[in-house]
């Protein structure tokens, strides 16, 4: 499917920023066989004194800019043309959930691909003891571990309540579970934290969800906004599996990805804001615009 | 002991060592198991033991008052949150003899070539990784492995510059390496503090018994310094968390003592990948950093997002190669404490030699094999966390020795087998005993070296001492300076007669001045606030004191001079009463919080006599309460000591440019203080003797006897202290100080225009300068007040943003 996405973030701020320095994961990204991007561009205002791309450790594209003047808004519109193919794996291979262990022991290797950042804590996703209990609960160690992700997906879509105000994009992955709401960020958090805690690799995806959906099906949840989703190491056969427990599917042409990492912390669309005291408003809107009718 | 007294010789007794024994078990420094003194410190005893139990005390006290005198302190964190500790001093040193200490060297020397190995692998290729070596969860997992350094080449080429190591002597007299400091090590400025003492302590010992000296080490240190800038003096800086960290004395004083800047992550910014300084003078660019500074907080874009001490942008210069960070970031992974359990293999499979200073018997439970060692050989061992990075020894919360299993084995295996790779086993060996005075005898108390390396154009060098950490207890497995160890300086002792190296410059080294112009914009904002605080103190005292002289001549509390007074005191938040010193100590407080933050600036006399002063104002506040007359001659002793500080600042520190933002603060505040107190005084509503008062709160009263043979008159009054240009009091002359310091800094002119500072600075010494003691109305005084304070805005728009 061909996308048209465009997307707009604006920051107003109570007293003007003497200055500052920004990382922005905003640029879906091309992936051979998942996605090829066909033009990008991104317009910054006001216009930075620095502006520059650059690769970070699991490959994705990153715009770094920097401000020397004082301003009190900024914006970003980003534009961009994105093929995407329908997400292809084996569905035949899938390991046993008992194997993952040994499965992962047997990779020593660990570049930006390798299941072992995905293994552990990262930044955002400490060990929860309560996580660990849900997911236990819902898998036996001789489960095809293709299955052991979709019930998790599954049950997190069944358990957890969309609720776009009930959290932040700081809420820890602790409060969220324990109040069963959230958005896509606190969705992908937990199950990543489910997958984690019973052995299987799980990573964190941001990107774009198609705006309006094909004909005669649901609008999904998390289009108005950057979406996320979760991707799992099932073995290396299967590979990477992608996922979206919150609409209860796996990510497919509809999901046009723009970063991977072991949590939000990693994927941030743009980091550096924080440095800013006193964030009066900000926007944030995206359209995502299919330029042909699917085959099917 | 009757052995020891025949051992030497037939010379006097020992009676100092008349009751020391090593522990049993435990080797000791000073004696073997036998009661012989060991070879290396037999001079030093045979001179020790001669001196009288008075005189001990006495060079103990002289080696006490001059890390007192030196403000050596360490901060000291508990539950209840931070203090400041005076150094935790032991007077004997620990005598280690050349021969020994060159085998620790090659084995130190060793070890850093096999960690940089080690570090540019993991940052790089990963083979080790790959090869088995070291498991993948320990490098994927560890927080100290900082993603965005990957595949980042240092500037200098190499990641490690200057490493600590803690070593221990085990039980069969062999040494271990405990622990490696790669991250940011702490201590080189405390070993010279610590050396500086113990030479005072043992003048006349310390010559005779050839010691090897520390300064070659740190001239080597400048020079490599100065080779990683390229020669520029100007571009290097040591990066430091701030005087809220531990060891932030050690930074400033370490600072001072190179020579080089002080600076925090707000002092820096970046541009187009290049790291600078924010001066007084804009920005300027650095090219070395010695890093005192944990990584992850270094760079909140793409390090710890949270962290308030950072640079934006730094990671980016290092990415580029233009700056050389001492260490490179990412470094801090060596300090993992699973790693000691790889390096032996390492190290035989890299560089195909065994350590020969071994570290300290590690198994990471993570496999199979050690992790059944660790659980049968449980008993003997400490079983802590796998990615710590704290040191064996100082028993972080998550460490504890194997014994504690004892009566739950079956936890320990369910422990082990659920969390293995998430924890290490280590041999709990116990450490040799050194000699430390407590209770008028020397007495066996465990002890860890810090040790220091240092990687020279040449390779790499070990400092000849560094310092001991001692236990006080005699659990020889437990030291821990957060929990009341103490530290003693480690003299590495020659048979022969040593080389005395200096840091003063050597004549073969180019001289060249530092350039006066880098002075960053937040030591100047200290020093400006420094001195307007010093000023507004003593503006307070003299109020108080006028309060008070009154009050015990003939004024009733509710007279309208006293009235007026009390009134006057509000400006300063001060009321007469038993908490009348609270606004004054409120003050000092300021006035110390910003001198803590140049202590690399700011001489020790002056921080001293800070000091001294905020404690008099305490004790005079929590003193019994005085009457007005002995509280007026109290005060006078705080104005005199204030004084004194204000002489030490002006009469002995350097006319650098922080200086003059010391001075312009103290002439700004002065210029404002005398105005308001001009306002309230001399005008013509006031009551009696308020022309008096006004002389003698601007110290005044004997000028305007001589100058003028008339009674006060509001005139007068107003000429000394408004218009005068010779009286140092007057308001004018404080005007003139200001416009002929500011004139001094930088940025005076630009492009042959006035600064917006500069011309501030003109209107209002013009405004005051057509003024005749008629024409300064009350209005007039207001006017000219206003257009003082806003010089303080001015030169902070300029300055310090």
């Amino acid at each position: 499917m061909l996308y048209e996405i465009s997307m707009n973030i604006t920051y107003v701020y109570d007293i003007p920023a003497a200055g500052g320095r920004q990382r922005l994961y905003l640029a879906p990204k091309s992936i051979p066989d998942v996605q090829t991007v066909n033009h990008f561009s991104i317009e910054v205002s006001p216009k930075p004194s620095e502006i520059f791309t650059s690769h970070d450790f699991f490959g994705n594209d990153v715009h770094s800019i920097a401000f020397r003047e004082s301003h009190s808004k900024i914006s970003f519109q980003m534009n961009c043309e994105v093929m995407r193919e329908p997400q292809k794996f084996n569905h035949s291979k899938s390991p046993d959930l008992r194997s993952m262990d040994k499965l992962l022991a047997n990779q020593t290797e660990i570049s930006a691909l390798s299941p072992w950042h995905f293994a552990g804590a990262s930044p955002r996703l400490r060990h929860v003891s309560e996580i660990e209990a849900y997911a236990k609960a819902l898998v036996q160690p001789d489960m095809p571990v293709l299955d052991v992700v979709t019930h998790i997906n599954q049950s997190l879509h069944r358990d957890l309540t969309f609720n776009s105000h009930a959290t932040d994009v700081h809420t820890p992955v602790e409060v969220a579970f324990e109040n069963k709401h959230g958005v896509c960020q606190d969705f992908s958090h937990i199950m990543i934290a489910c997958l984690r805690s019973i052995g299987v690799p799980a990573g964190y995806v941001s990107g774009f969800l198609r705006t309006f959906p094909p004909p005669g099906k649901p609008r999904l949840e998390g289009a108005d906004a950057m979406h996320a989703w979760v991707r799992a190491w099932l073995g290396p056969d299967i590979g990477w599996v992608e996922l979206d427990p919150t609409n209860n599917i796996f990510a497919g042409e509809d999901h046009i990805i723009t970063a991977y990492g072991r949590d939000y912390s990693d994927v941030a669309p743009v980091k550096g804001v924080l440095r800013i005291a006193g964030v009066q408003s900000s926007s944030h809107s995206v359209d995502v615009r299919p330029l042909e009718v699917s085959a099917n | 002991m009757q052995s020891q007294s025949q051992t030497m010789n037939g010379a006097k007794p020992f009676k100092i060592l008349e009751t020391y024994r090593p522990l049993p078990g435990a080797p000791d420094e000073l004696m073997t198991a036998g009661g012989d003194i060991r070879p290396a410190w037999r001079k030093f005893m045979r001179h020790f033991c001669d001196l009288s139990e008075d005189d001990i005390r006495r060079r103990f006290r002289r080696g006490d008052q001059y890390l007192k005198d030196a403000g050596v302190f360490y901060r000291q964190f508990s539950s209840e949150g931070s203090q400041i500790r005076s150094w935790p001093y032991s007077h004997v040193p620990v005598l280690i003899g050349e021969q020994e200490w060159s085998a620790i060297c090659s084995g130190l020397i060793q070890r850093a070539e096999l960690l940089e190995d080690v570090v540019k692998d993991i940052y790089g290729d990963n083979n080790l990784v790959s090869q088995g070596l070291l498991p993948p969860s320990l490098i994927a997992e560890n927080k100290e492995w900082l993603r965005p350094l990957v595949g980042v080449q240092p500037a200098s080429g190499n990641f490690l510059h200057f490493l600590a190591f803690e070593i221990g002597r085990g039980p069969n007299g062999d040494w271990w390496v405990l622990g490696d400091r790669t991250q940011a090590p702490a201590g080189a400025g405390f070993a010279i503090e610590n050396r500086v003492a113990s030479s005072r302590i043992f003048t006349d010992l310390f010559e005779e018994t050839n010691v090897h000296r520390l300064a070659g080490f740190f001239i080597e240190f400048l020079n490599t310094l100065r080779s990683l800038s390229q020669g520029a003096e100007d571009r290097i800086g040591i990066l430091t968390p701030g005087r809220l960290t531990d060891t932030y004395y050690e930074h400033a004083y370490i600072a001072r003592y190179l020579g080089v800047m002080l600076l925090e992550g707000e002092d820096l910014a970046v541009e187009n990948g290049k790291v600078m300084v924010r001066t007084v003078d804009g920005l300027r660019p650095i090219s070395v950093l010695w890093r005192r500074l944990d990584a992850t907080f270094a760079d909140p874009l793409e390090l710890a997002e949270t962290s308030q001490l950072g640079t934006p942008g730094l990671v980016e210069a290092a990415r580029q190669g233009n700056i050389n960070l001492i260490n490179a970031l990412g470094s801090g992974i060596l300090e993992t404490r699973a790693l000691l359990a790889f390096l032996p293999k390492i190290s035989r499979t890299l560089r195909d030699e065994p350590l020969s200073l071994p570290n300290i018997a590690t198994w990471w439970c993570g496999h199979e094999k050690e992790r059944l060692h660790v659980l049968k050989n449980a008993g003997n061992m400490m079983i802590g966390n796998a990615f710590t990075t704290s040191l064996p020894f100082s028993k972080d919360e998550g460490t504890a020795l194997g014994v504690n299993f004892s009566d739950n084995p079956q936890k320990l295996a369910e422990q082990l087998e659920a969390k293995g790779q998430y924890l290490v086993g280590q041999e709990a060996v116990s450490l040799s005993t050194t000699p430390v005075f407590q209770d008028g005898q020397l007495q066996p108390r465990p002890m860890t070296l810090r040790c220091f390396a240092l990687r020279t154009p040449n390779g790499w060098t070990i400092m000849p001492g560094g310092y001991a950490r001692i236990g006080l207890s005699e659990d020889t497995q437990v030291i821990d300076l957060q929990r009341g160890g103490v530290v003693s300086d480690v003299w590495i002792v020659s048979q022969n007669p040593v080389d005395t190296p200096t840091l003063v410059q050597q004549d073969d080294m180019s001289y060249k001045r530092a350039q006066l112009g880098t002075l960053p914009s937040r030591a100047a904002d200290n020093l400006f606030w420094l001195g307007r605080y010093a000023e507004r103190a003593e503006s307070l005292l003299r109020l108080l004191r006028a309060y008070h002289i009154r009050l015990s001549e003939f004024e009733e509390p509710n007279s309208s001079i006293l009235k007026l007074l009390s009134h006057q005191l509000t400006v300063y938040s001060a009321t007469p009463g038993p908490n009348e010193l609270d606004a004054l100590i409120g003050i000092l407080n300021a006035a110390i919080n910003s001198a803590g933050q140049l202590r690399d600036r700011f001489s020790d006399d002056g921080w001293s006599a800070l000091n001294t002063l905020l404690s008099e104002a305490l004790n005079a506040q929590n003193g019994p309460e005085l009457s007005s007359d002995d509280q007026a001659r109290a005060i006078s002793t705080l104005i005199q000591q204030l004084s004194a500080f204000s002489g030490l600042v002006q009469e002995n520190m350097y006319r650098f440019t922080g200086w003059r933002f010391l001075s312009i603060g103290r002439s700004l505040e002065r210029a404002i203080n005398t105005t308001t107190s001009l306002i309230s005084f001399t005008n013509p509503t006031a009551p009696t003797g308020s022309l008096d008062l006004a002389l003698e709160l601007g110290d005044s009263a004997i000028s305007h006897r001589r100058l003028y043979n008339v009674a006060t008159h509001r005139r007068s009054v107003l000429d000394l202290l408004a218009l005068d240009p010779l009286n140092p009091r007057s308001v004018f002359f404080q005007i003139c100080e200001i416009r002929d310091q500011i004139s001094l800094l930088p940025w005076a002119v630009s492009d042959g225009q006035m600064s917006p500072l500069a011309r501030a600075v003109l209107k209002a010494h013009t405004e005051l300068s057509v003024q005749t003691p008629e024409s300064l109305t009350i209005d007039v005084l207001q006017s000219i007040k206003s257009h003082i304070s806003d010089l303080s805005t001015e030169v902070a728009k300029t300055y310090f943003n």
